[in-house]
């Protein structure tokens, strides 16, 4: 041993040592210590402890290195001599990975990651609203005088900006087409804070902008083959030319997808004189430092002196405001999450069952590994090196479920709502890698290191003298991984129920008319080419004698809005001799339809008459009503014949039709009132209110019918485009297209949940068989019954089956009341769906029993008794 | 965690602290501290290993079936027990290999004219 003066250094020595793995330290720690001990007395301390750095560092390094080659190598060894075990775990691993990396990618692209515009937390959305607050999202749209106001008397905010929507047909090469497009305010691209990938953007300072244009790089490449000499040529826009000034970046999107231009929005004094008039959006940007909260507490201010100042238009405007981030409807969200939610339990599911299925291995290994210790491999040694191969799997693993996941991306794009100015489909980009290297990692030490940690601790003489009948320990071990699995494929089972339950509840819902057979399509008729409402009549008129001609056609109409998808379209109604009742709380959907509508739709006309042609400007003002209307304003009373006022117009009420689901199906809906397109209001009508979708009902023609009806509008107007040509049935069919995408993918879960389990069961009671064919083998010589042996160890199955399906219940009703936002009036508890699930668990457990129960039956008294 | 049982060949060329240490071992049974002093004596002091490459060579020789641990004795009264290590027939025959791999390399060197002093 060392003098007094030495010990500090060979403590030191001793700490660095650690940075060897700890089998190479247990051999060698005090043959180094020695010699570094010998080192300090040949050289002198600083020398030696200098040395000692310089070589333990790189040393253990190397050393660790060697180690993992070796590992690594005999891992491919033995993978390679038991590959229906490899590929069993790569193939459970790459299902918990690919679910996770793919729902996980979704979640993190719509609800985390920040939105592609400078300083993108400091953006927020402003729209009018109830007085009250309440609502989600943009719950009215702004009038140009209260923008102005909000705009110019605040102080939180940087900067405001106002868009608004409208699509403009484009004649260029070839058939005109119809694109969506978004006038915004020369404030809004500075607030988001994007420079254009060519030209440059509006310009407040420049009146020429007025007839600018900037281009989307979709339209760019689709339309002008990404020329970079596009700046300053002229495109015609609803009949308008427009210069173009600039091409945004790729990734640009705003308010949403899809938007192919930009044009100038100017308001003209005469735009600021009807605060009613209400049609922008408005984005702003906090200023640096400013919270939200104070923002909002500013703008209840301004709206409040809003309401005082001008309480004939003001006084119940409150108004919406929110984070640009935030624009997500809250069931899409809790969507989202309920799947995040699942691919979670999918990850304990696969790490159950890797850990059962190394289990097992580690029980046929135990003889090899007692061997091993007894030779001298330390137990450090032998965990680390059941590590590598766990993580080695895992790691496969993870690269296959990164391919799964690429291939149930597309699967999950519906998931991302239409509000957010993100792409309409994520892709796998470094984040998912790096989600899915996490989730492996998470997986390979889960599934590892329980069976490593027991193999272990197996001392090696016990594991030689118990052989492969290794402890009740492990055998229960492994009972509970399986009632893990039964939990978590009960726990899917039922939300997927749930959800199921949800939908077909949906699409029960009576919208109202019969969209099958229907063809719809849109020809938008542009102002101010169209400003003339003869013009307009003329136009509806030829196209819809000639189309009703066609042969096959049974009704056709032409409407300002289909139902499902124009959903506002709000009016305020007065009724003589009733109290004056608020636009904003009790409004009407109001369409401007042709005649044959109702026909078309096969809404019901329970009284009075249709819309006919002969409903013209020089006749009576009439309107047609939803039964729910007559209900609200004249309950049991016969309406037909009655007046009201309406857009500052007196209609006499003509006819009574069924109700529709106009906002969708799982909305409720205001009352309707239809108005002959033939008779609009003296102050004529918003680009809202222009009748533009036909309405086609031609069930054996179909989408066939489409070219013919091309031909007929090329005919009427060369110049207009048609767009927007859907089956009326699809259009339905959207109102759950989110659910049963998510539906998809929880219900796949949930299958792949219950065959896993199914197999854990299998697995582990085949295994049990195997182990206890000594015991069932002395009770068959005793005279036991084979059928008898067979009901136990499918009693067993049934006994695990039980053991999960308790917590997964509790789980399952747990998971349904933080969904029943989704669940449409299913209740969490419901006895179908719970009992459906659990009897397709318990099934599933009897199924996987009866291989291994039959083989417990057929063991031979003699041959298992000579075995040992 | 033994490797599957190597042949000579598929340890040639032996890198240099192995050969030395099989030299140093060939004379007979050693512990760690003495062969770094036995190389560095042997090569004038031009080579002296490292302990954590020596120890890490050690480990590796074993696993190869070069040399093997001979039961710990004492050397000294008030020495603790040490590490001994002993060539195998196998590390002696890899050994002369890559003496034999060596002198023909030599032999080439000096077939093409080069000589030590040139150098």
């Amino acid at each position: 041993m060392m003098a007094g003066p030495g010990r500090p250094a060979v403590a030191l020595y001793r700490a660095l040592l650690r940075l060897y793995p700890a089998s190479f330290r247990s051999d060698y720690a005090s043959e180094l210590t020695r010699t570094f001990e010998e080192n300090v007395r040949d050289r002198g301390r600083g020398a030696a402890m200098l040395t000692a750095v310089a070589d333990v560092v790189p040393n253990a390094i190397a050393v660790h290195w060697e180690i993992l080659v070796q590992d690594l190598r005999y891992t491919a060894r033995t993978l390679n001599a038991s590959r229906g075990f490899a590929l069993a775990a790569v193939l459970v691993t790459a299902l918990g990975v690919g679910a996770n990396t793919a729902t996980f990618s979704v979640a993190d692209f719509v609800l985390v990651r920040p939105l592609p515009f400078k300083d993108p937390d400091r953006l927020v959305r402003l729209c009018e609203g109830p007085r009250e607050g309440g609502g989600w999202g943009c719950m009215n749209e702004l009038s140009p005088a209260n923008y102005r106001d909000v705009a110019t008397s605040t102080r939180s905010f940087e900067a405001w900006g106002a868009f608004t929507g409208g699509d403009v047909n484009l004649v260029s090469t070839g058939e005109p087409v119809r694109i969506a497009a978004t006038r915004v305010s020369a404030q809004v691209f500075p607030i988001l804070g994007v420079s254009p990938l060519v030209g440059r953007v509006f310009d407040s300072t420049s009146v020429a902008d007025a007839a600018s244009v900037v281009l989307s790089h979709g339209l760019w490449q689709s339309h002008f083959g990404g020329d970079d000499r596009i700046v300053g040529t002229t495109l015609r826009l609803d009949g308008t030319p427009y210069v173009v000034i600039g091409v945004m970046p790729a990734s640009f999107r705003f308010p949403g997808e899809g938007v192919a231009l930009w044009l100038p929005l100017s308001l003209r004094e005469e735009d600021f004189l009807d605060r009613r008039d209400t049609y922008l959006q408005s984005i702003g940007r906090l200023k640096n430092g400013v919270s939200f909260e104070q923002g909002r507490a500013e703008l209840s201010t301004v709206f409040a002196r809003l309401a005082r100042d001008y309480p004939e238009t003001n006084e119940e405007t409150g108004f919406s405001f929110f984070r640009q981030r935030d624009y997500v409807f809250p069931r899409n969200r809790l969507m989202l999450l309920a799947l995040a939610g699942a691919s979670l339990c999918m990850l304990v599911l696969t790490c159950a069952n890797l850990a059962n299925l190394l289990l097992a291995r580690a029980a046929g290994r135990e003889r090899e590994l007692a061997v091993r210790a007894a030779l001298g491999a330390g137990r450090d040694r032998l965990v680390r090196q059941m590590l590598t191969e766990s993580v080695a799997l895992a790691l496969m693993g993870g690269v296959a479920g990164v391919l799964a996941a690429a291939l149930a991306m597309p699967l999950l794009s519906s998931l991302v709502p239409p509000t957010l100015p993100i792409a309409s489909e994520p892709g796998l980009d470094r984040r998912a890698f790096a989600f899915a290297a996490l989730f492996s990692a998470l997986t390979g030490l889960g599934f590892g290191l329980i069976p490593a940690l027991r193999v272990g601790g197996v001392t090696g003489f016990s594991a030689m003298r118990e052989g492969a009948r290794g402890g009740a320990r492990r055998q229960r071990l492994r009972t509970v991984l399986v009632a893990i699995e039964v939990a978590v494929s009960v726990m899917l089972l039922i939300s997927s129920g749930l959800l199921i339950r949800a939908i077909v509840r949906v699409q029960a819902v009576d919208p109202g008319f019969v969209p099958d057979g229907v063809v719809t399509l849109r020809t938008a008729l542009p102002t101010p080419r169209y400003d003339d409402p003869a013009r307009r009549a003329n136009f509806y008129d030829r196209v819809l004698t000639n189309v009703r001609a066609l042969p096959g056609v049974e009704q056709a109409a032409y409407t300002s809005g289909l139902p499902m998808v124009l959903t506002g379209g709000i009016a305020g109604v007065a009724i003589p001799g009733q109290e004056v009742r608020s636009a904003r709380r009790e409004g009407v959907g109001i369409r401007f339809v042709s005649s044959q509508f109702f026909g078309a739709l096969r809404i019901p006309l329970r009284r009075g008459r249709d819309v006919e042609d002969t409903d013209t400007p020089n006749r009576a003002l009439v309107a047609v009503v939803s039964e729910s209307f007559v209900q609200h304003y004249w309950p049991n009373t016969d309406p037909i014949g009655k007046t009201f006022e309406i857009r500052s117009q007196t209609r006499t009420v003509v006819g009574v039709v069924g109700d529709i689901k106009v906002r969708g199906l799982e909305r409720t809906n205001e009352p309707q009132v239809y108005i002959p397109a033939k008779q609009p209001p003296d102050s004529g009508l918003g680009g809202l209110y222009i009748p533009k979708d036909l309405v086609i009902r031609a069930p054996r023609q179909g989408l066939a019918i489409v070219p013919a009806v091309r031909e007929i509008v090329r005919q009427v107007d060369p110049e207009q485009p048609l767009s927007n040509v859907r089956m009326m049935a699809e259009v339905v069919g959207d109102q759950t297209a989110t659910r049963t995408a998510q539906l998809r993918v929880l219900g796949a879960l949930a299958i792949l949940a219950l065959l896993l389990a199914g197999v854990g069961i299998h697995g582990l009671l085949a295994f049990t068989v195997a182990q206890r064919s000594r015991e069932i083998g002395v009770r068959l010589a005793l005279g036991a019954q084979p059928s008898l042996v067979a009901r136990m160890i499918v009693s067993d199955a049934a006994r695990m089956a039980v053991l999960g399906v308790v917590p997964g219940l509790l789980g399952a009703y747990a998971a349904g009341r933080a969904m029943s936002a989704l669940l449409f009036g299913v209740r969490p508890a419901d006895p179908l769906t719970i009992s459906a699930a659990a009897a397709l668990c318990l099934a599933t457990a009897v199924l996987g029993s009866v291989r291994p129960a039959l083989r417990a039956a057929r063991v031979d008294p003699m041959s298992a008794l000579r075995a040992e | 965690m033994r490797d599957e049982p190597n042949s000579v060949d598929d340890l040639l060329p032996l890198p240099a602290a192995t050969f030395h240490i099989l030299l140093a071992l060939a004379g007979g049974d050693q512990h760690g501290y003495a062969i770094i002093q036995d190389v560095e004596a042997r090569t004038s002091g031009d080579l002296r290993l490292s302990a954590g490459t020596l120890y890490r060579s050690l480990a590796r020789m074993v696993e190869q079936g070069l040399i093997v641990e001979v039961a710990k004795r004492r050397t000294t009264a008030d020495d603790e027990r040490r590490r001994y290590y002993r060539i195998t027939p196998f590390g002696t025959a890899v050994a002369r290999a890559e003496m034999r791999r060596l002198t023909e390399l030599v032999r080439l060197a000096r077939a093409s004219g080069l000589t030590p002093e040139t150098a």
